[in-house]
């Protein structure tokens, strides 16, 4: 069977994506390529900071096991180990490879690659190509891509909205159903294997750090067609981001990497005098600024809505690199200065800027095995869209590693599967036009929907929701009551009305489509919250007392749940429920015979 | 308390790539730090014109809202620029928003740009490695030619430039300055170099970098403030020298 001819269907031409598609090409494999937008548009570009990997250039010994390490640490021991190490032992690799493939990436006066400081890291092992490490990294690849596509092997579908996958008689996902953007036409696409990387879900917030693409509506899709969902419940909130109507904007984790402060305004409980307050500093000696991203989040949540020390209304902390020599600032941090005054009007290097946490990204998503298969034979996931690498928190710059990494392993593994003759019948003609009529009936009947409810306006009041109570602490009233809400915002999506009927480039139609995907998403993971009794990484749960109030210890501090290894050093399945629409958990086994849990404490340096 | 200041919009819209032209005008609630992309939303929830009419919502493109993707670029109060950072405060209203017509118009605000994806084929802007497994590695690099490299791989491929250069359009072949200089960019590379002389030889062709006029639009409206002119009159040379470097080897 090796020289028959296969057919990859990539979904989604972010770095995951496009990573997947060279190892096919390379392989000698075909490749469809799907996406929402030029793939030179993805979400994968708005990554700021840098990229992980162990080089030791900076005399710090610093070594591979030390960013495993970091990196199960970090992500509080959910996630799997054996995959978390081909993951770091493969970083420098991918690093030469970008090198080669001309990522501007910041140099040393010796034309050498640089290297930074990230949080939850003691030695420096991020690279950077100026604060557009996650632009370039895309860039490298899409260029790549466009060699192969004169070369011949890869056809690109640009404006294509993936719908759902379609199976054959066994069982066997060989093909999907997708829709061409700007003619609204709807078409089945027959594949050996597909797989999708179609990134992650901070839509279902409303307002986050992730482009307007970003709304997990293909994840729910194939969730809806049997996908396990793993670990949904770890939502990352970033620590600074700049709080808009329209989107929040990421101030990157590189800004503390590069020497900035996080503070507010307080009065010094000694000398009763106004101070500068370096809260991060004051509470994790030991890392101060460079915490994690869901330890400082928490922080600053508690400086500002419990302490009330925040800044203005609605809370605002500082973060501050206005000590800092400006023509440095200009070399590593110039594109997010930029970007913080066109936005805001002011200038970082002069004046402190005003930052709040943000949704930011999942940790969570579609269940894999360690070479990126999911529970239906013939999809595959990798990037965001999937689970692994991260457990409960990321490390800041391991995202655009694990991205990178899965595509690594998704590319090759596809083309082993697609030439391994265990796929089953193809799809057959009636099958896929079955597939594609449904797909049709099911858009027709959107565009015409007449109800009274703004499509929009409803995508807002489920953020606000979500924002409630499934961001930075959670309590199971407050995640009871949240999924009786959005039960309720399922409901009304049935009485939305839109504007317009038409069957051309409508955009309205395909969002209603999307948001019944996202509220369903949001279901699933407001039910990981609320079944995973313990406080793990980014889910931190508060303790309730016998008639329901917030626990608080005898100076006023919130009692937060322990993390019990026990009960939940567990990976959560989520699974749906066609009857009720109903999201069903269940806990599966994972790998951690490398590293032995230990608490996690970031006032302290790490022993190991 | 005070009545609601609101923001007035113009929007030419346009229901297909072969209808007429036709524009409506929306008022949105104005706050502080409104851009263009979070006024169009606004429409979205409540598309109503100035007139009462309830209408389909604004078709446009957008994804990042960061200035990074390249996606939400129009012209707004004449102007070629994204919509994204494009703050209310800083323009004049009533606000005329209209497609970048240099490109064929989808509908409404949506454009095809797709053409500027295949000059970037034309002018090969990649490094041709060997493939992505491991291999040696790359060579070091002069740390101010990465620097200009850095500069000009910020192009987001949004087609401001091209909008706003009198030289694309039907009555000329030029590709435009975005996907020219990026020819620049990678014959900067120690790897890209090796084929520079391919390059240099495509930017001779019809609608190559003899098509540029010099007219120093581009530079002006590139919302990543790449030196297109500077890039583009060293280009120049080298296709100059490179024709000469033809002749003698011929």
């Amino acid at each position: 069977m090796a020289n028959k001819e296969v057919k990859v269907i990539v979904v989604g031409g972010g770095l995951a994506g496009l990573m997947a598609t060279l190892k096919i090409l390379e392989g000698g494999g075909k490749v469809d390529l799907f996406s929402y937008c030029p793939v030179k548009r993805s979400h994968s570009l708005c990554a700021q900071g840098g990229i992980n990997a162990c080089m030791d250039l900076k005399g710090e010994h610093d070594s591979i096991y030390e960013h495993f390490d970091d990196t199960v640490y970090g992500g509080d021991f959910l996630a799997d180990q054996l995959a978390v190490k081909g993951m770091v032992e493969t970083a420098p690799k991918i690093i030469k490879m970008f090198d080669r493939m001309g990522v501007p990436f910041t140099r040393n006066p010796e034309g050498a690659l640089d290297m930074r400081n990230f949080g939850g890291q003691k030695n420096k092992r991020t690279l950077f190509a100026g604060s557009t490490t996650g632009q370039q990294l895309l860039y490298a690849l899409d260029e790549q891509v466009r060699r192969w596509e004169v070369k011949g092997g890869v056809k690109k579908y640009e404006f294509w909205e993936f719908i759902k996958v379609i199976k054959n008689k066994d069982g066997v996902v060989r093909g999907i159903v997708a829709q061409n953007m700007n003619s609204n036409e709807i078409v089945s696409f027959p594949a050996d294997v597909v797989i999708l990387a179609t990134g992650g879900p901070g839509q279902v917030f409303g307002r986050c750090t992730a482009s307007t693409i970003c709304n997990g509506s293909a994840v729910t899709s194939v969730y809806k067609d049997g996908a396990h969902l793993a670990n949904p419940e770890f939502i990352q909130i970033h620590p600074t981001a700049i709080p808009g109507s329209d989107k929040n904007r990421l101030m990157s984790e590189a800004c503390r990497g590069e020497g900035g402060r996080v503070w507010v305004w307080r009065e010094n409980p000694e000398t009763h005098e106004k101070e500068r307050w370096y809260f991060l500093e004051d509470m994790y000696p030991a890392y101060g600024n460079l915490v994690p991203r869901d330890v400082a989040s928490r922080a600053i949540y508690k400086v500002c809505v419990h302490m009330g020390l925040g800044m203005h209304e609605p809370n605002r902390v500082y973060l501050d690199l206005s000590h800092i020599p400006k023509d440095y600032l200009e070399r590593k941090l110039g594109g997010i200065l930029e970007m913080y005054e066109d936005f805001v009007g002011k200038s970082p290097a002069e004046v402190p800027m005003e930052i709040f946490p943000s949704v930011h990204y999942s940790m969570g998503g579609i269940w894999v095995d360690r070479k990126h298969h999911t529970n239906i034979p013939g999809l595959m996931a990798a990037g965001e869209c999937d689970y692994q690498y991260h457990g409960a928190n990321r490390l800041g710059a391991n995202s655009l590693l694990s991205a990178t990494y899965s595509g690594i392993v998704a590319g090759p593994e596809a083309l082993r599967l697609a030439r391994s003759g265990e796929l089953g019948e193809p799809l057959t003609d009636a099958e896929m036009e079955a597939a594609r009529q449904e797909c049709v009936k099911e858009f027709d009947a959107i565009r015409n929907m007449n109800g009274p409810e703004n499509a929009h306006k409803l995508h807002h009041e489920m953020g606000e929701i979500m924002y409630k109570y499934v961001s930075i602490e959670r309590d199971n009233i407050g995640l009871d009551q949240c999924l009786k809400e959005l039960k309720g915002i399922l409901k009304r999506w049935d009485n939305i009305g839109v504007t317009d009927h038409g069957n051309w480039a409508n955009q309205e139609a395909m969002f209603v489509r999307q948001l019944r995907n996202m509220i369903l998403y949001a279901m699933v993971v407001t039910k990981g919250a609320r079944c995973r009794d313990e406080s793990r990484g980014a889910h931190a749960k508060i303790v309730l007392d016998e008639s329901g109030n917030r626990v608080t210890t005898p100076d006023g501090e919130l009692v937060f749940m322990g993390r019990d290894d026990e009960h939940f050093m567990q990976t959560t399945i989520v699974d749906y429920d066609p009857k009720t629409e109903e999201p069903q958990v269940s806990y599966m086994e994972f790998d951690h015979s490398l590293i032995k849990p230990r608490a996690r404490n970031y006032a302290v340096a790490k022993k190991e | 308390m005070a009545e609601q200041k609101k923001v007035r919009l113009v929007i030419e819209r346009q229901d297909g790539p072969e209808a007429q032209p036709y524009t409506q005008e929306f008022d949105v609630d104005y706050r502080p730090g409104l851009n263009i992309v979070a006024a169009l939303m606004e429409i979205q929830k409540n598309p109503v014109t100035v007139d009462g009419k309830r209408v389909p919502p604004v078709v446009w493109e957008c994804n990042c809202l960061e200035k990074v993707c390249g996606a939400c670029m129009m012209v707004i109060n004449g102007k070629p620029r994204q919509a994204c950072c494009s703050l209310v405060d800083n323009l004049t209203q009533p606000i005329r928003i209209a497609p970048a017509r240099t490109f064929p118009v989808i509908r409404d605000l949506l454009i095809d740009r797709s053409v500027m994806f295949e000059s970037l084929k034309k002018i090969q802007g990649w490094v041709n490695v060997d493939g992505s497994w491991e291999s040696t590695d790359a060579p070091r690099q002069n740390p101010y030619t990465a620097a200009t490299a850095y500069e000009i791989s910020h192009c987001m491929t949004c087609g401001c430039c091209l909008e706003a250069c009198p030289n694309v359009g039907p009555q000329s072949d030029f590709i435009g300055p975005a996907p020219t200089v990026q020819a620049y960019l990678f014959n900067l590379h120690p790897l890209g170099a090796y084929d520079a002389p391919k390059r240099l030889n495509a930017l001779m062709e019809k609608g190559g970098i003899t098509s540029c006029g010099n007219s120093q639009n581009c530079v002006e409206v590139c919302p990543k403030n790449i030196k297109l002119t500077t890039y583009l009159a060293q280009l120049n040379r080298d296709v100059n020298k490179q024709a000469l470097r033809n002749i003698f080897n011929e």
